[in-house]
């Protein structure tokens, strides 16, 4: 297992990378599908990574219950400013978020006492490892995938096609908007927890406007198609820089480059180009 | 003490009204959220930076540079960007999501020759003399500031409404079909508009930073961001709105600096974004774009 | 069963919709008719909680609908279709159709992790009943087909079928003849009957005046926001101020208000 280990030392960044963002990847994707354009989930990673940071780091709270909280408190945000922001439309939902996003990243930088300010929470134990990464990907990659198939994960895709239609078909449309919003808040929370304790120092511009272009890209790339074009969108997007060698430097600009290139020429995604091989249904018998 | 503050609040005000007019201006003729408005407004502050240290031109010659090279960049924008969508009648939100990869894209690149340290313009091209009206000590500086951008917007106001091309504008802006029903060449208006918008928020970008004397790759950043709440507390593709929305902006932050403290500054444009939001979308001026379920 | 007392509306300057005032028996095709740009749209709106009326109120089986959002109205049993034909383009036929009855299944988050005995049963229900449903239209075969790949007339059945299936009452369809040739409307007269006949109140708007006097036993008609006639077909036909209200008009204007700015 020696070629196991040395691959590990190398590599378990990249993978411990790869992880953190497949869901933070498969938490836009949630809030793509039924056709909301937020980048609030860049802030939501930080309001979680900054949550479980500070309890391990200033009450020694377990590693499993900060995840919890972790997750659990960007959801009760998210659930808090829905309701409000929600109703607004397209582009201005979007700049709310952006808005949202910034005003979160500039709290952090103004509670130094708590939070260490612009310098930044040193010192988190590097407790995550592979296996936890493991878990909460598939964990939610699972769960994306039944909702995908489930009657809510229909009522998302038709909100995203004609959300007056959805309404008028009885659907409590407001209602699904804000789960999408909330568990993919959740979901962004989870990745911020986990990616702080293996960077063991964060700090406020880490999930800044950069952050929240990544996991724009991340969605874009994908598509919002299925739950697996996030995970392709969130691996490709992760690897891309560091496969054309060196280029690690410039992350920021690939990851634009992806958003221009991919809304110009491949608008629904690279996954979306997967739709001719699927298998056709059949029909069940009559009576 | 008032005096100054005042100064400086029209100065800073005339600058986000400068590019918050750009930026609804965009949205006003074509319908899109720029939000590569802040990296252009970044590019122009470098494009005068350079014309003067290379060039060792004067500030005007600065200026001018500024406009050339984000006009330039305007014109790319609608003709690698938002015409091709256009032409596929993309939905709203697709050229929005390309602009912020483009901003992305200069920040880094401007990041990557430039460096990201703070440049400063410099010295002899910043006039140092000050004026003193009624007991108030402005500088030429800022007086140049207040002067240009009043000049620029009194141009875009004037052309608008008095010349053909602002008219046609003006028509595009109501209703494209109609427009072009009307024999008026649409595409080039929106090309034109994207060149003039860009060009507003490049000589923003100088003014700034003879206002702040710093020049940084992620500058168009916070400013996009305030240009963002101005629009919005104006009424999106509402002039007049960035006009007032501008100032009024200035003065708030001139004011709570002054009163309450600086570290909160920039959140004040954001409090304001996300309350105007909450309440009232459309802005005090602009037309009901909350949807109704 | 359904009652509009004095009803208004305006849009900003124009008063789109004075003092109308209807009611619509438990059963029955009632016909809604009038020169475009009459307000005939802007009534379904109102009715289905698209927008609020200025002034009056809207019961339904005697409850007030005022304040009611869409969603409720729609599961109170007031559904429509539209002009235009809005269907889920990018959905298949059945999911267009199982859409429309996600509110009727009871799912608990349990069931995101779990394929729970119950809640397969419940699925398999729901998917037998969509067939079903898709069968009494005549598209089960293109139950699996991309609903924005089929023909015209296809699409509005497909419509018809989803509105079914959220069990209204009372189903408003406006123009759903628009469009069609002379053999699909007869096709669809057909099956206009048969819903009336299951027990499903009909309230449609159309132009095609045989479509309309073929199908309703009571029509009214709006003109410029205001109800100017109403009754059987044979005294509309013969109403004066109805056939003035058509004749004196120079073909189509321009209509206000035909659907909401999202």
């Amino acid at each position: 297992m020696e070629w196991l280990e040395s691959f590990w030392t190398t590599y378990s960044t990249l993978v411990l990378s790869i992880g953190t963002n497949v869901l933070l990847a498969l938490s836009i994707y949630l809030t793509l599908s039924c056709g909301l354009l937020t980048v609030a989930n860049a802030a939501f990673m930080g309001i979680g990574a900054y949550t479980a940071g500070l309890l391990t780091v200033h009450t020694g709270t377990p590693f499993l219950f900060a995840l919890i909280f972790g997750s659990l408190l960007p959801g009760i945000v998210a659930m808090l400013i829905g309701g409000p922001t929600l109703r607004l439309s397209g582009v201005y939902l979007a700049m709310a978020t952006l808005a949202f996003g910034e005003v979160a990243r500039i709290l952090i930088l103004n509670t130094e006492d708590l939070t260490g300010g612009a310098l930044g929470l040193n010192g988190i134990p590097q407790m995550t490892n592979v296996l936890h990464v493991a878990v909460a990907v598939t964990g939610a990659l699972y769960v994306l995938l039944r909702l995908a198939a489930s009657p809510i994960g229909r009522t998302l895709t038709a909100i995203s096609q004609d959300e007056t239609v959805t309404e008028l078909m009885g659907s409590d449309v407001r209602a699904y908007k804000l789960f999408a919003f909330t568990l993919g808040a959740v979901l962004a929370g989870l990745a911020g927890a986990l990616n702080a304790h293996f960077t063991f120092f964060i700090s406020p511009n880490e999930y800044g406007f950069e952050r929240a272009v990544e996991i724009l890209a991340m969605g874009v790339l994908g598509g919002t198609g299925s739950p697996w074009g996030a995970v392709l969108g969130g691996v490709l997007v992760t690897l891309l820089p560091e496969l054309l060698r060196g280029l690690g430097h410039y992350r920021p600009l690939i990851n634009g480059l992806i958003l221009i290139l991919i809304i110009l020429y491949s608008p629904k995604g690279i996954w979306d180009l997967t739709r001719f091989v699927r298998r056709p249904a059949k029909l069940p018998a009559l009576n | 003490m008032l005096g100054q503050q005042l100064i400086n609040a029209v100065s800073l005000g005339g600058v986000y009204a400068l590019f918050a007019l750009g930026f609804t201006l965009i949205f006003g003729v074509l319908g899109v959220v720029n939000l590569a408005h802040g990296a252009i407004f970044m590019l122009g502050a470098y494009a005068a930076l350079q014309a003067v240290t290379l060039l060792e031109v004067p500030l005007v010659g600065g200026i001018l540079a500024a406009m050339a090279i984000s006009g330039m960049a305007g014109w790319l924008l609608d003709r690698m960007i938002f015409a091709p969508l256009r032409a596929r009648r993309a939905p709203h939100l697709a050229p929005m999501i390309a602009t912020i990869g483009l901003a992305i894209v200069l920040n880094s690149a401007v990041e990557g020759f430039f460096g990201a340290e703070n440049l400063r313009l410099p010295i002899d091209i910043l006039p140092a003399d000050t004026l003193k009206m009624s007991g108030v000590q402005i500088t030429w500086l800022e007086l140049q500031i207040v002067v240009m951008a009043v000049l620029l917007m009194g141009a875009l106001f004037w052309s608008l409404k008095k010349t053909r091309v602002g008219c046609a504008l003006r028509a595009v802006a109501e209703s494209p079909k109609a427009a072009a029903l009307a024999g008026i060449d649409v595409e080039g208006l929106f090309r034109l508009t994207s060149v003039i918008a860009s060009l507003l928020g490049g000589v923003a970008g100088v003014l700034i930073a003879l206002y702040t004397n710093a020049v940084f790759p992620l500058m168009g950043q916070p400013m996009l961001h305030k240009g963002i709440a101005v629009v919005i507390l104006g009424g999106m593709g509402d002039m007049r709105g960035a006009l007032l929305g501008g100032f009024f902006l200035g003065f708030a932050e001139v004011f709570s600096v002054a009163y309450i403290g600086s570290t909160m500054r920039d959140a004040i444009a954001f409090g304001l974004l996300f309350v105007i939001l909450l309440i009232r979308p459309e802005g005090l001026f602009g037309k009901a774009a909350q949807r109704r379920a | 069963m359904l009652k509009l007392s004095s009803i208004s509306k305006r849009f900003g300057g124009l008063q789109v919709l004075q003092d109308v005032s209807l009611e619509l028996p438990p059963r029955g095709i009632v016909g809604l008719i009038g020169p475009n740009g009459a307000g005939k749209t802007t009534v379904f709106n109102l009715i289905t909680g698209l927008l609020a009326p200025d002034k009056g109120t809207i019961e339904f089986f005697g409850k007030p609908l005022t304040g009611m959002p869409p969603y409720r109205i729609a599961r109170v049993g007031l559904v429509r279709t539209f002009q235009n034909g809005r269907i889920f383009r990018d959905m298949s036929v059945l999911e267009n159709v199982l859409v429309a009855m996600a509110h009727q299944t009871a799912y608990s988050a349990a069931n995101l992790f779990l394929p729970l005995r119950r809640f397969r049963s419940a699925e398999r229900r729901e998917q037998e009943i969509a067939h079903d449903l898709l069968f009494r239209m005549g598209l089960f075969e293109k139950a699996h087909r991309l609903a924005g790949e089929l023909s015209f007339g296809d699409q509005r059945r497909v419509e018809i079928a989803r509105a079914l299936a959220t069990n209204p009452k009372l189903l408003l369809l406006d123009e759903p003849a628009a469009g069609m040739n002379a053999v699909e409307k007869q096709q669809l007269m057909d099956e206009i009957v048969k819903l009336d006949e299951n027990g499903v109140g009909i309230f449609i708007i159309e132009h095609d005046m045989r479509f309309i006097m073929g199908l309703c036993r009571h029509i009214l008609v709006l003109n410029f926001g205001r109800v100017i006639a109403q009754g059987m077909p044979e005294e509309i036909r013969a109403d004066p101020a109805v056939i003035e209200a058509y004749l004196g008009r120079d073909g189509e204007s321009v209509t206000a208000g035909t659907g909401i700015v999202i």
